[in-house]
């Protein structure tokens, strides 16, 4: 009961959204400042993450061939079709979950019971719209966040494998190029759209609707850790459901 | 001049407003005092709509808030100005911007300059030149409180919503915001409604009072009624300060 309360208000959350728009210019000045802290802000550690979750992918997979039956070009497959389809989208994405979305939580959660989300109101403005639709439009361009951790994690499996010793370049890049699916990556990036509104809107959800001081505010920004990162995983099951089987 | 009829507001079935029926008036002064938790704050945000009462009519200026249509409700709200009681000041922004911001979202872009302009001056009313650029959280709570002041007078507002404008601030400073919000109301007719606790206001500016306890309106009158009615309620709240304990003592004395 609690929870279908929970989902309608967040579909009501979203309707309110898109409507009665900010002024344009104050609106273009806020979607660049979330830009700033969503998208470069998140580079740094999604660029570390990926290129060491790549480079530990190939060196898994080098170390535990020991066929040698098994062509070596197994090492730079796995990692590709690994770091494509899951840890570039949705591994990253869950890191986001805690990174972007608690920043998202907090932020506005500490702006509703500062009493600000009120100041906002009183002044005619819509706070819905204010608050969330720049975080939504700044999340668009979170496939490229993702186009660059895949981008490294390829890098790091690369840097793993052939400095490593395991494997000489050509047939690491042999092996990235074999039975490539440009599919996969279409795919890869239907994901990463549905995560990125996931990652914007969920997290706003609960800092938006939070009651209490600044403890609950803490304890919103763990929820809505918890309830992004489930939303992500179940829908990453069903889009891959939907679309590769 | 706002009228309140027979609201009511609860939560979760708890009532806090028991049937409010009260009238603020233009150009003058209307403070609401009573103790903690009375329910002054939650009145003031039924009468802004942030809260959405169970129950009675609001009328601004002789029209129900209610029959407001989505247009007339955004003209409405580009003449209000209210002060939070936490100041509710927008944290990422500057003194400055803060000020400036009600002027940013309702005029236009080329009107800076003059925008600017206007921001100087009201940050001048509330003594707060040379803080321009800093942020909220590098000044004092007390000048918080003033730029937070200022915010909701740059728009030359019709309504001015009050809640507790002067604590927190030395009682230098408390004097000099009270006779500002006074000044401004007289000057432009505005319609001000002030939440307080403190008598040195009450005193000062009290043009017309209302005292709230438990959600029900106990008692109204100005401020030359307040200090020689006979209410017990009313005489507990204004005497429970020592200083005007002893001020009474003094007048019963015939001193
Ligand atoms: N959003 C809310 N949800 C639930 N209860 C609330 C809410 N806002 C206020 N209350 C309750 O309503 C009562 C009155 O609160 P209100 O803030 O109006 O008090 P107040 O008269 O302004 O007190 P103070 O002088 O301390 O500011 C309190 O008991 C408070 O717990
Ligand atoms: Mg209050």
């Amino acid at each position: 009961m609690n929870y279908l309360h929970s989902i309608g208000e967040y579909f009501l959350m979203l309707k309110g959204t898109f409507h009665r728009m900010t002024k344009g210019s104050v609106l273009r000045g806020l979607i660049l400042k979330e830009l700033d802290d969503l998208i470069i802000g998140s580079m740094g550690i999604v660029a570390f993450l990926s290129f060491f979750i790549g480079a530990v992918v190939a060196l898994q997979t080098a170390l535990n061939l020991n066929n040698p039956l098994i062509p070596k070009t197994l090492i730079a497959y796995a990692a590709r079709q690994s770091i494509i389809l899951e840890f570039a989208p949705t591994f990253i994405s869950i890191i986001m979950a805690g990174k972007v979305g608690s920043y998202i939580t907090s932020s506005i959660g500490s702006m509703n019971v500062t009493e600000q989300i009120d100041a906002l109101e009183v002044m005619g403005i819509n706070s819905l719209n204010y608050l969330i639709f720049p975080k939504i439009i700044a999340m668009l361009f979170y496939p490229f966040v993702i186009a660059i951790a895949m981008f490294l994690g390829v890098f790091g499996a690369y840097a793993a494998a052939v400095f490593g010793g395991f494997v000489p370049p050509d047939l690491f890049v042999q092996g990235l190029q074999e039975d490539f699916i440009p599919f996969h990556l279409v795919y890869a990036f239907i994901k990463t759209f549905l995560f990125a509104f996931i990652l914007a809107t969920i997290p706003a959800y609960h800092g938006y609707y939070m009651k209490g001081g600044a403890l609950e505010v803490g304890e919103a920004s763990t929820t809505s850790f918890v309830w992004t990162s489930v939303v992500i995983i179940i829908t990453n099951y069903a889009v891959t459901q939907l679309l590769l089987s | 001049m706002i009228e309140v009829e027979n609201l009511h507001k609860g939560f979760d079935g708890e009532e806090i407003l028991k049937g409010i029926n009260y009238t603020f008036e233009k150009s003058k002064t209307n403070l609401i005092i009573g103790g903690s938790g009375s329910g002054k704050s939650v009145l003031l945000k039924c009468m802004l709509g942030l809260l959405t009462p169970e129950k009675g009519i609001i009328k601004y200026d002789g029209k129900p808030y209610s029959e407001f249509t989505e247009d007339e409700k955004k003209d409405l709200s580009k003449q209000i100005g209210m002060i939070f009681q936490g100041g509710a000041l927008f944290d990422s922004m500057t003194v400055e911007e803060n000020v400036m911001f009600p002027l940013r979202m309702f005029t236009h872009r080329k009107k800076k300059k003059q925008n600017l302009e206007r921001v100087k001056e009201v940050l001048k009313r509330v003594n707060l030149e040379g803080s321009e650029k800093k942020l909220p959280a590098e000044i004092s709570g007390g000048m918080q409180k003033r730029v937070s002041i200022a915010r909701a007078i740059v728009n030359r507002p019709k309504y001015l919503f009050c809640d507790e404008p002067n604590s927190g601030l030395d009682p230098k400073t408390a004097t000099v915001i009270d006779q500002l919000i006074q000044e401004i109301t007289h000057e432009y007719d505005i319609t001000t409604i002030i939440i307080t606790h403190d008598m040195n206001s009450v005193l000062e500016i009290g043009e017309k009072i209302a005292f709230l306890k438990d959600g029900v309106l106990a008692w109204k009158g100005d401020k030359s009624q307040i200090f020689k009615t006979d209410d017990e309620t009313v005489v507990d709240f204004v005497y429970s300060s020592n200083l005007f304990q002893k001020v009474r003592e003094a007048q019963q004395k015939g001193l």
